[in-house]
């Protein structure tokens, strides 16, 4: 199993790139990028030079040739310990691009694909809906065939990337009986007349990253553009999900190891009482627990990842991988402004921007409730109970 | 248990009608624009808020410090930061009942009665003296009818607003503990200048500034007690505020909880509200038994202070503050959970809430403190 440590040159090589790069051209801009609460075109030209933004496109459009489950975690962990905004832009690339891959048919599938690097296309991924977050199968926007075309209607929110995005990989009904089974993907470009971009949210932190509702009116796309067959549209999500959640465990992992590295390197420079913070045995105990979270989020998100390159069905591992690693985020970011104490608060220092960025992991790609309640039925699958 | 008479009820009442009408619809504008409460200031010196600990014989309402506890809850439901000036203010007053002259009380106390607002504060820590107070580098020497005061404060909450406030300094740095005096000092005295204020995660509707003094002059009579006597003084002043702390933290968790049940019983999920989903009931339960419990603890501690057992009273107001601050915590965090991804945005107050529940762990002494003077306490070590 590619494990973290054992893993092959090449995605030693791909750390390696991605280490520098954060650390030398992302991190002296993540505290502004929040600050400002803008996307930033420095960052995304940054990783489309780095290749980081098709990584799991087929090889020949500039992917990996193996292991891009494991690839897309490493860059993103790597990335989220600097700035989980940037970090973000990576996940959703992949998120987005994945129907595309696994959906478009033959005829269009090589341009599309070749495009998404040639000229640069973000895709987004809208399938959240101001009624249906976490309740997938209950989503209201419409997609009806007329002749040759599709003609889709409805309202998507909280669109990572949607005012940026040149491609959107749409989640629409297409019949309204079959619950799960009546919705399909469909490939919406962002210039088709009837697309338009709605606000863009104001929120706690990720704020270099760009959320906004997207309403479709009446947008009228060929038939070719439904991806793989009309109702596999919740099954190409929930597959979608056993590549992205491995992803969204390596973003919370990164902003864990972020204040973490924060907060170790704090410890042993400010003095309270006559000693050093990290002497202090409380202090001590806050390291060791943050330590042991970290590492055990990072053997399961790897182990996810690895599954999900050979694969083998990763949904309970990558669940708890994106469930568990975004609780010990949340843990770690709120102890690293604990540990800092009152300068932990103030802006002048990154781990206040953490502790927020942190929170969102708990939220998206599924509630870290819906997480549970996956891994419970799969626990209970395996003994042959149903639920 | 813990009964209120009628006119304590009548108190916080008006503050009810206060926090709702007037500082909760701008709690949110507040936060966004960094800006003072001066709204909510005014409101407070009209109904005596200003001096609400302060005993009748100055002009102050004189609250018991149960009432008072209440009245910063209320407030803090709505606007943590508009709870955070009044903290301060109670912060900086009671140096003066605990240890001044009855010339300096009468002098100092009375104006914070007046229906004009007037401000205080307290001003102990520094760059590196957070928790560890005796670390402190700021000294007082006496020279003629005068302290000469030289030194730094930072993150005093009202430190630029107060118009006069409590100050510790060494006046003999070889005595440890025994050489730190306190003093008021005015806006305005000579020496006294303005560093930056603070730019904070949350609270930040309340204003944290560096303070400093340059050949500070402060007259004799401006020394609270005697020389010798302002450690003891800031400790009994500190085992106090945690239990204003605890109060506001109960405020914030009640505040962010009745946004996120609201929520649940409204949002429709999977075809029924998710108020009907058990994982959200489960949340709901350890939230509701967390906020219960440390709002009576917090209210022991108070009682405890109300009747005179003081010590007990600062071991019980050290475990709310850590266990009502850390409760504030996970609630808000909680309750962000509850509301999905609309509780990630501004557009609901739950956001806010969590950024401003993080300095409840921090501020008065951090919890890791707490758990030191409690633990000791109990422990008799």
């Amino acid at each position: 199993m590619s494990t973290i440590e054992n893993c092959s040159e090449e995605l030693l090589i791909l750390r390696e790139a991605v280490r520098k790069a954060a650390k030398e051209k992302i991190a002296p801009l993540a505290a502004s990028i929040d600050e400002q609460g803008e996307f930033n075109r420095e960052v995304e030209s940054l990783c489309w030079d780095l290749g980081l933004l098709t990584l799991v496109l087929p090889p020949q459009f500039g992917g990996m040739e193996r292991n891009e489950g494991t690839a897309l975690c490493i860059a993103v962990e790597e990335i989220a310990k600097v700035c989980a905004s940037s970090a973000l832009l990576l996940i959703i690339q992949a998120v987005g691009s994945f129907p595309l891959v696994h959906g478009l048919s033959p005829l269009l599938r090589d341009k599309v694909l070749g495009e998404i690097g040639e000229k640069r296309h973000l895709v987004a991924y809208l399938v959240t809906e101001p009624s249906g977050g976490s309740d997938v199968a209950g989503l209201k926007t419409r997609a009806v065939k007329d002749g040759n075309e599709y003609v889709l209607t409805g309202a998507k929110c909280f669109a990572t990337n949607g005012g940026v995005a040149s491609l959107y990989s749409v989640l629409a009904r297409t019949s309204e009986q079959k619950g799960a089974r009546g919705l399909s993907f469909f490939l919406v470009e962002r210039d088709r007349p009837g697309v338009k971009i709605g606000r863009t949210e104001n929120k706690l932190g990720q704020r270099g990253s760009n959320t906004t509702e997207v309403f479709l009116d009446d947008v009228r796309v060929p038939a070719s553009h439904l991806l793989g067959e009309e109702g596999r549209g919740f099954y190409l999500a929930m597959k979608d999900f056993d590549m992205s959640r491995p992803a969204i465990g390596a973003q919370a992992l990164g902003i864990a190891q972020g204040a973490f590295d924060a907060m170790v390197k704090y410890s042993v420079e400010r003095q309270t009482f006559g000693k050093f913070l990290a002497e202090h045995q409380m202090i001590q105990s806050i390291i060791a627990d943050s330590a042991m979270l970290i590492e055990a989020s990072r053997g399961l998100i790897y182990r996810a990842a690895a599954l999900y390159d050979q694969g083998k069905p990763n949904t309970k591992i990558a669940s708890m991988a994106k469930c568990f690693a975004s609780d010990a985020a949340m843990k770690i970011t709120t102890d690293a402004v604990q540990v800092f104490g009152g300068y932990g608060y103030t802006k002048d220092f990154p781990v206040e921007r953490m502790f927020r960025d942190a929170k969102l992991t708990q939220i998206f790609e599924g509630a870290n409730q819906i997480q549970r309640i996956i891994i419970a039925r799969q626990v209970l699958k395996e003994v042959g109970f149903a639920v | 248990m813990f009964a209120i008479n009628a006119e304590e009820k009548m108190i916080l009442e008006t503050v009810q009608k206060i926090a709702a009408r007037e500082i909760a619809p701008r709690a949110s504008e507040l936060d966004e624009t960094a800006g003072f409460p001066h709204h909510a200031v005014e409101l407070f010196a009209e109904n005596g808020l200003l001096a609400a600990i302060v005993p009748a014989e100055y002009g102050g309402v004189h609250l018991r410090l149960l009432v008072y506890a209440m009245v910063l809850e209320e407030i803090a439901k709505v606007c943590a930061s508009s709870a955070l000036v009044l903290i301060a203010q109670a912060d900086g007053t009671l140096p003066l009942i605990h240890g001044a002259s009855e010339e300096l009380k009468r002098k100092y106390l009375e104006r914070l009665a007046d229906s004009r607002p007037c401000l205080t504060a307290i001003a102990a820590t520094e760059p590196s003296a957070g928790s560890d107070l005796l670390s402190m580098k700021t000294k007082a020497v006496r020279k003629g009818d005068k302290y000469i005061v030289n030194g730094q404060k930072c993150f005093i909450t009202n430190g630029a607003v107060a118009d006069f406030f409590v100050l510790y300094a060494y006046t003999d740095p070889s005595n440890g503990a025994r050489g730190i005096s306190a003093f008021v000092v005015e806006k305005g005295f000579p020496g006294l200048v303005y560093g930056k204020n603070e730019n904070k995660m949350g609270m930040r509707g309340s204003i944290n500034s560096e303070l400093y003094f340059e050949d500070l002059e402060v007259p004799l009579e401006n020394l609270i007690g005697a020389e010798g006597q302002g450690f003891k003084n800031l400790m009994q002043t500190l085992s106090m505020s945690r239990l204003f702390c605890a109060a506001q933290a109960v405020g914030i968790a009640q505040g962010a909880f009745d946004h996120a049940v609201h929520y649940a019983r409204e949002r429709v999920q999977f075809g029924k509200p998710i108020a009907a989903l058990s994982p959200i009931q489960f949340m709901v339960a350890d939230m509701a038994a967390g906020i219960e419990s440390t709002r009576l603890l917090t209210y022991q501690a108070a009682s405890l202070f109300d009747v005179g057992e003081t010590k007990k009273a600062g071991t019980f107001a050290a475990m709310a503050k850590c266990a009502a601050s850390d409760t504030a915590m996970r609630v808000t965090t909680d309750a962000v959970q509850i509301m999905g991804g609309y509780g990630y945005m501004k557009d609901y107050p739950v956001e806010r809430m969590m950024r401003d529940a993080k300095l409840t762990q921090i501020y008065t002494g951090t919890n890791q403190i707490m758990r030191l003077v409690a633990g000791r306490s109990i422990l008799d070590v």
